[in-house]
């Protein structure tokens, strides 16, 4: 694991300190409006100078989300579910890295290890789901005329999402994972007081032939930010996964200027199983049902 | 009456239409000088001591020889997956047994290349078919299934899917790897453990596969890989410690199965013959139906249980039509299976070269006009010209039977109630092939048509998550798709 390695007296070095920036359009720049703020773990040790976003960088991502969208919905399924398993290989590849986050931000060696494992297996498992949940949730309609009708589910759009604030990696990963799979692109916000692990995980993502603004991650506070997540009229979706009454009340109630589909994961328990299943992807499907006609002439009938 | 004018373009060949060889090169493949078979994660010799030689039917050289399994090799297989499945995979969690059956996929996309060039010495088929369709589809079947290992309760809603135990699973020559992956991949991910036997006369990517297997770390015999023939498959079958037999190959060997097993527990699943129905309605986009009759029945040399080996046309376009498949008959280009220009490569065996032969005569002999391409073929090796037979009747051999080569009988139709008729009329029930602008018309034939696929303006389309299987003598049990994992689970309750 990731242990730091002390420069002996003889080969005095000085540490590279990273620059913590946003996640937008495949690139990493710095909030616009030149703002940050100094994330802080329980022992009040600085972790970084951290982005604080703005209304207008939420825009932008917001365009980058839907400028992506047609291309990444439109890919075969198969090829997402190989990127979703590429996303994983690159996150074991990195494991030290998030462990000495996730220790960084209060978390024990051995949950820190345990949050990666299970966060790299939950890539894995929505990676499966990307051709499959379909063939779960379509159906064949047994209508009374002639018509061969079927309903399939498709992705809802662009998606914001509040991630879970107590908590750095699972609860991101396992949102992000469950969007992206079922087709749809998204604008995430970290955890305002854990951002580290999201903001590396955009690098994990920039590795792993995810297209550029499928994922867009930004870093800030969720009272600044919420208001605009919930009432931004190119956004199809809205999750929110804190606990806070007055922001839900906040989101559902914006959510209604362009009909939203809103969705409140504030009771889930991130590490357990219930925190993944396709239900969480088809939250984000809408099912459409084609109709078309079957000629009946002719008194053939499968016979034989 | 005047003639009506002819507007549509005649493709013309007497100009020099010879491409440079395109050659794929031997070097990026290792095939050993001998084969072991693969037991308990090691390869092992056989017990019959025996050995017996592979060729490339393109040119009849040896290319190595592999182990004649006997029973006693059966029983040891067998032994070592009974082992493996209760000892290590029955147990396993789900997620951890996804995460093996997806490094295989990995192993396999990484080693693409090499396979697909064994794949095309070993069975004649086009480097091309086999690079662009068999290995990665193949590599996908594993990607596929083993995302459903962990999903298994989304699949059986209410019921608990309990593996089976050992599958005893037999394939054909026509597909060799990606049959190899059809079978394995749905029987690892719902938690069987397998002794899989390979062609006798395609049996290299399978050993191949061994290595991979060995190379991915999985549980030593969890995955048995054995070669012979027919009588080291009767071995598996008959074992009495197998739980299911899946079988992909001929009608005849598939009766012979359902009877051997008949006074046990075991399942089976059969993926047997076919003699699919091509139908081509007026209002078709002809070219593009053509190009599909053309794939539908030459695409791997005939050699497909689902090729469209019965074409209806329908008689206000069948002129056209006919000239159109002899033009393209003329284009195709058979010959060397390693060269990437080449369309039609080598017949898989002497002993099929001789069956297609066989057919031909008998399509001759009952009054069919035969037409081939005027292609030259190569002076070694076993290769057949594309050939087709128009004044077929719906009583003749060749539109009954299945050949199992580039030879397609073609008869005339006047409306659907006939053409489905006649579609139908076979024990066969594998595929059929729809060609028509009209959607109702192709969703009626759709309801009509008694086969496991109907490929509509389209054929010989496959995919991962696509069910396939027959109806009537073409099998039972479907491969592929969430249908897929049903035929290698029994059903529990919570």
């Amino acid at each position: 694991m990731a242990k730091v390695v002390k420069n002996t007296p003889s080969e005095e070095r000085l540490e590279v300190l990273k620059t913590y920036k946003i996640y937008v359009g495949g690139q990493f720049p710095r909030t616009e409006s030149g703002r940050f703020y100094i994330a802080t773990n329980k022992k009040n040790e600085k972790l970084a100078n951290v982005c604080q976003c703005s209304r207008k960088d939420f825009r932008d991502a917001v365009g980058s989300a839907r400028g992506a969208f047609g291309g990444w919905a439109g890919r075969a399924a198969m090829n997402r579910g190989q990127i979703l398993y590429r996303i994983a290989e690159m996150l074991e590849g990195r494991k030290a890295q998030f462990v000495d986050e996730l220790m960084k931000q209060n978390s024990t060696e051995a949950k820190a290890v345990e949050e990666v494992n299970l966060a790299i297996d939950r890539l894995i498992y929505y990676s499966g789901w990307c051709d499959k949940f379909q063939q779960m949730a379509s159906t064949v309609n047994p209508v009374a005329s002639s018509h061969f009708n079927f309903s399939a589910p498709e992705p809802t759009g662009v998606v914001a999402i509040i991630a879970p604030q107590e908590n750095a990696l699972i609860g991101l990963v396992s949102v992000i994972a469950a969007c992206i799979a079922g087709g749809n692109t998204c604008v995430v916000l970290a955890s305002s007081s854990m951002p580290l692990c999201a903001v590396t995980f955009g690098e994990v993502l920039n590795s792993s032939d995810v297209p550029g603004g499928v994922v867009n991650i930004l870093t800030g506070s969720v009272s600044e930010l919420a208001p605009f997540f919930a009432d931004h009229m190119d956004v199809n979706a809205v999750l929110y996964c804190d606990k806070d009454a007055a922001v839900k009340t906040l989101i559902r109630e914006k959510s209604a200027l362009n009909l939203k589909r809103a969705f409140m994961y504030d009771k889930m328990d991130w590490f357990s199983d219930e925190a993944q299943s396709p239900y969480f992807i088809l939250d984000l499907q809408e099912t459409k049902t084609t109709w078309h006609p079957i000629e009946n002439i002719g008194g053939a009938k499968a016979g034989y | 009456m005047a003639k009506e004018k002819d507007n549509t373009l005649r493709l013309k060949f007497d100009s020099s239409r010879n491409l440079a060889p395109a050659l794929e090169s031997r070097s990026a493949a290792k095939i050993d000088s001998k084969y072991d078979l693969f037991i308990n994660g090691k390869f092992e010799k056989p017990d019959s001591k025996k050995y017996f030689d592979t060729i490339n039917p393109a040119d009849e050289e040896k290319l190595s020889e592999v182990a004649e399994a006997n029973e006693a090799d059966v029983d040891k297989a067998v032994k070592a997956a009974r082992n493996a499945y209760d000892k290590t995979w029955k147990k396993m969690p789900a997620k951890e047994r996804a995460k093996y059956i997806y490094r295989i996929a990995r192993i396999m996309q990484e080693k693409a290349r090499e396979l697909a060039i064994i794949e095309t010495l070993d069975a004649g088929k086009p480097i091309r078919e086999s690079r662009d369709f068999d290995i990665p589809m193949a590599a996908n079947h594993f990607f596929y299934y083993a995302g459903w290992a962990d999903k298994l309760e989304y699949a059986f809603p209410n019921r608990k899917a309990n593996s089976l135990g050992v599958a005893g699973q037999i394939i054909p020559w026509n597909f060799p790897l990606l049959m190899a992956a059809w079978k394995i991949a749905p029987a690892l991910a719902t938690g069987n453990t397998v002794v899989l036997k390979a062609s006798e006369t395609t049996p290299l990517t399978a050993m191949k596969l061994a290595e991979i297997i060995q190379e991915a770390d999985l549980p030593p015999g969890v995955v048995n890989i054995l070669t012979g023939a027919g009588t080291t498959g009767a071995a598996i079958v008959n074992h009495p410690d197998v739980n299911k037999i899946a079988f992909t190959g001929s009608t005849e060997v598939g009766k012979i199965i359902q009877r051997a097993i008949a006074g046990t527990d075991k399942k089976a699943t059969l993926e047997l013959g076919g003699k699919a129905a091509n139908i081509i309605f007026e209002d078709a986009p002809l070219d593009q139906a053509v190009e599909g009759v053309i794939n539908g029945i030459f695409f791997n040399q005939g050699h497909v249980c689902c090729a469209g080996s019965r074409l209806f046309v329908q008689e206000s376009v069948f002129d056209e039509v006919i000239r159109k498949i002899k033009d393209r008959l003329e284009s195709l280009i058979v010959g060397n299976p390693l060269d990437k220009n080449t369309d039609i490569g080598a017949i898989n065996s002497r002993a099929q070269l001789d069956t297609i032969h066989k057919y031909i005569k008998i399509g001759i002999n009952e009054g069919g006009e035969m037409f081939e391409s005027s292609c030259a073929l190569p002076s070694k090796g076993f290769y057949c010209r594309p050939t087709i037979f128009t004044n077929v009747s719906q009583s003749s051999r060749i539109s009954q039977e299945e050949i199992f080569g580039p030879v397609l009988a073609i008869q005339s139709f006047r409306t659907d109630d006939e053409v489905i008729e006649k579609a139908n009329n076979t024990p066969y029930g594998l595929s059929a092939g729809v060609w028509t602008d009209k959607g109702s018309k192709i969703f009626n034939l759709t309801t009509k048509l008694r086969a496991g696929v109907v490929w509509a303006n389209t054929f010989n389309k496959f995919d991962p998550t696509s069910p396939f299987g027959g109806y009537k003598e073409s099998g039972f049990g479907r491969e592929g798709g969430l249908h897929g994992l049903s035929p290698y689970v029994h059903l529990g309750s919570y």
